[in-house]
């Protein structure tokens, strides 16, 4: 057992630093130091300036990249040098999402037809699961796709579909077949946010943002060919997928940089004669958040160490799901109650980052994120789910 | 003992729940809190000519002479509803302080035209660097002849865009800590010198902040003592932890009462959740946090209404006790909504945004723990 960077490491980690000093353009730093969020050009033009140096899709096996794939240590530098930097999220639903998806189950043609474009952020994807009567019990979905010819003829409604304002395709679980055992009628399919009979519409959060929506299909013409996987298969799929979505959820590093930055900037609050760091209260939340923090940075490590040795991500990613949205809500709230009665005034998506607003110039979106992220114990499978799981396959019980 | 309301009390409660419920819905509550007022005034008319603006004040300042009590009616009737009428801010807040502490010429310029729904009053006592700390002033007051002169700034004054006077806490002598030192003035909201940056709250409510530069306001508007102000801000603001607490108790109730409603008919897996028993030990831990919340407040309110020895004391604990209770509340009533918990078209988001900076008015739970191992 060690915990020590070898050089090579070392080595890594300054590349990647030269990298963001050179590369992490100006304009979506200063968006991005100041939490405003960004349009979509912004996050595609950052990550097609990841993607040329090779760290976008980095759990991409190699064929696809046409580069060598990086070490697990390799990927925890970086992705902890990224979330240092407060460089932006980059979206996973084509990347972390669709792609593997595609990679795995999918024929040539679609490899060919749709990766590279992914690779590239040529075209956003976002992800059909949810419906309105259909949330943890997502097997019960009851979107149709019927095969007509070489079509299916898709009817439905998908929900809480995460940026789907911005996509130009949609991956779908969708219902082919009405079976005893409901997972058995569900097929993936992959539909083009252009096709006829298409509609999207916003669903406004209480933060009052607009990055959910509703998604219908009024008699949607699918080619048969857009079909992952066979039929029937769709549930395997989304189990894989589900399983790759939680081993990313955690979110460690950019958890590291934000429990930083809420020492800091609570470090200028005054108290009296004090300040707000020194509070004993305040501060030991902010220790316990510290521990349980690393202790879930370890989890995930050991994780992925076994996953290096061939295992792959299944049932402990819901500790990781857990346990790394709890920390997310925790930090939120923290930076909440930092902020005292300056956590109230409310100001929209646009008007944050302008002059308009008052208290500290940090303090515009920080209830809006604690609002935002009261999403996280719900979303990916609630984590009332998650306990469910690691009960069942963990426990046996 | 007696926990039983009497009978005015019974009837102002049972008018203020028919309010809410027949005239107060949800779409209605939406589009006062989205309009440019941010609340009715025809509400707050009808407030007044129901006598409910003057209840809790005493004859001698012309209202009905009620107690804390009726306060705690009508704000627990108002939390149900979410009402964002300035009930709090002027009549509670501004209004109940100066009829404790005014003079007969401040009152009848003050406290009569706000009962009579005439006048919108507000409390500003946060600034940037005080939070909870009532004592931590640095706006100051400097005798000018038969004037004070103000400069300083004033953070999250609530209801401070309709508000045509406000009063100010501002240092007339000592440091910054200080107790002793600090004296409240009312002031004309068009004071020259005086500037106010509107803005809505998370909770869809209205606040300011406030500047003054070189604002003169007269003696005559100074209340209470020169340097004696701090006791009296301190008061006020019991009587309105107490307020507010009764507000998130009639919150707390219809969030945990919802939550429960809608398990029953949200079916996942082939049954109703709110068959899973995690979710049922989850909403009966709502359940009791509400009940902790009612006992607290009924006490509280009581040893308050006695002038009880620890009076304070007690309501120390039950603002504590409602942050943590809220907190707790709201999140699971929005985590057992899934999805639907975080939108903006769902009433239970907009119950734990209010309950949320129900938390932190007035102070949070870690400063009433504090004050309340201090007292």
């Amino acid at each position: 057992m060690d915990l020590k960077f070898s050089e090579a490491d070392v080595t890594f980690r300054q590349e990647v630093v030269t990298f963001l000093e050179n590369e992490y353009p100006e304009d979506i730093k200063e968006k991005q130091d100041k939490r405003i969020p960004l349009e979509k050009e912004e996050i595609v033009r950052w990550q097609k300036i990841l993607n040329q140096k090779g760290w976008f899709a980095i759990n991409w096996p190699s064929q696809y990249t046409n580069q060598e794939e990086l070490t697990v240590t390799q990927k925890y530098i970086l992705q902890e040098e990224l979330a240092k930097a407060n460089t932006p999220t980059t979206i996973p639903f084509g990347m972390g999402m669709c792609a593997p998806v595609i990679y795995t189950f999918g024929t040539d043609e679609q490899k060919e037809k749709f990766l590279p474009s992914i690779l590239n952020s040529d075209v956003w994807w976002c992800q059909g699961y949810s419906e309105p009567g259909s949330g943890s019990d997502l097997a019960s979905l009851k979107t149709k796709a019927e095969l007509s010819g070489d079509k299916y003829i898709v009817n439905g409604t998908k929900t809480w579909t995460t940026l789907a304002q911005h996509a130009d395709w949609i991956f779908c679980l969708v219902r082919t077949e009405t079976t005893e055992i409901k997972q058995e009628g569900i097929s993936f399919l992959l539909i083009d946010m252009k096709t006829p009979g298409i509609e999207v519409k916003p669903i406004i959060t209480i933060d009052g943002s607009h990055e959910v929506n509703m998604v219908y299909f009024d008699n949607v013409e699918v080619p048969a060919e857009n079909l992952v996987g066979e039929e029937g298969q769709g549930w395997n799929i989304a189990k894989f997928l589900l399983a790759h979505e939680r081993s990313g959820i955690a979110g460690i590093a950019a958890l590291k940089r934000e429990l930083k930055r809420l020492k800091e900037l609570s470090a200028e609050i005054p108290l009296g004669e004090s300040t707000l760091l020194e509070d004993s209260q305040f501060r030991n939340k902010i220790e316990e958040t510290e521990i349980e923090l690393t202790a879930t940075e370890f989890t995930e490590l050991r994780t992925l160490a076994a996953m290096s040795q061939g295992g792959s991500p299944g049932a402990e990613s819901s500790i990781l799901k857990i346990k790394g949205t709890e920390l997310q809500q925790t930090i939120s709230e923290l930076f909440v109650e930092m902020l005292a009665y300056y956590a109230h005034p409310f100001y929209l998506e646009n008007e944050i980052g302008s002059n308009e607003t008052v208290g500290p110039d940090y303090a515009a979106p920080v209830m809006p994120h604690y609002l935002n992220y009261r999403k996280v114990s719900i979303y990916g499978g609630s984590n009332e789910i998650q306990r469910n799981v690691i009960s069942k396959a963990i426990l046996g019980l | 003992m007696d926990f039983t309301f009497n009978e005015e009390q019974s009837l102002i409660q049972d008018q203020v729940d028919q309010f809410v419920q027949k005239e107060y819905d949800w779409e209605t509550r939406q589009s006062l809190s989205n309009s440019e007022l941010g609340f009715g005034e025809d509400n707050w008319k009808k407030f007044a000519e129901l006598g409910w603006l003057g209840i809790s004040v005493s004859e001698d300042s012309g209202g009905f002479g009620g107690s804390a009590i009726e306060s705690m009616l009508i704000m627990e009737a108002f939390g149900k509803g979410l009402v964002v009428e300035p009930f709090l801010e002027t009549v509670i807040m501004a209004g109940g302080l100066i009829d404790d502490h005014g003079s007969d010429q401040q009152k009848s310029s003050f406290l009569e035209p706000a009962i009579a729904g005439e006048m919108h009053l507000a409390l500003a006592y946060a600034e940037p660097q005080s939070r909870f700390n009532l004592s931590d002033v640095v706006t100051e007051a400097k005798a000018d002849g038969d004037n004070f002169i103000i400069n300083g700034y004033k953070s999250v004054v609530m209801n401070g865009p309709s508000a045509d006077q406000i009063i100010v806490s501002a240092r007339t002598s000592g440091t910054q800590l200080d107790e002793n030192g600090i004296s409240l003035f009312i002031i004309d909201a068009n004071a020259s010198g005086l500037d106010k940056t509107n803005y809505k709250t998370v909770d869809g409510r209205r606040a300011s902040d406030l500047t003054f530069e070189n604002v003169s306001v007269s003696k005559e508007n100074l209340i209470g003592d020169q340097d004696k102000g701090f006791e009296i801000l301190d008061s006020a603001i019991d009587k309105a932890i107490l307020a507010i607490s009764a507000e998130a108790v009639g919150a707390m109730e219809v969030l945990y009462k919802t939550t429960v409603e809608y398990t029953k008919t949200r079916e996942q897996f082939g049954t109703a959740i709110g068959k899973f028993q995690v979710l049922q030990h989850r909403m009966v831990d709502m359940f009791m946090e509400y009940e902790q919340c009612k006992s607290l407040l009924y006490m509280a309110t009581m040893k308050h209404e006695e002038k009880a020895e620890d009076a304070k004391k007690a309501i120390s604990g039950l603002k504590y006790q409602v942050g943590k209770a809220g907190k707790f509340i709201g999140q699971q009533a929005v985590q057992l909504h899934g999805g639907m918990g975080v939108t903006d078209e769902l009433n239970v988001g907009h119950y734990f945004k209010r309950l949320t900076t129900v938390g932190t008015i007035f102070g949070n739970t870690d400063y009433h723990l504090k004050k309340y191992t201090s007292l």
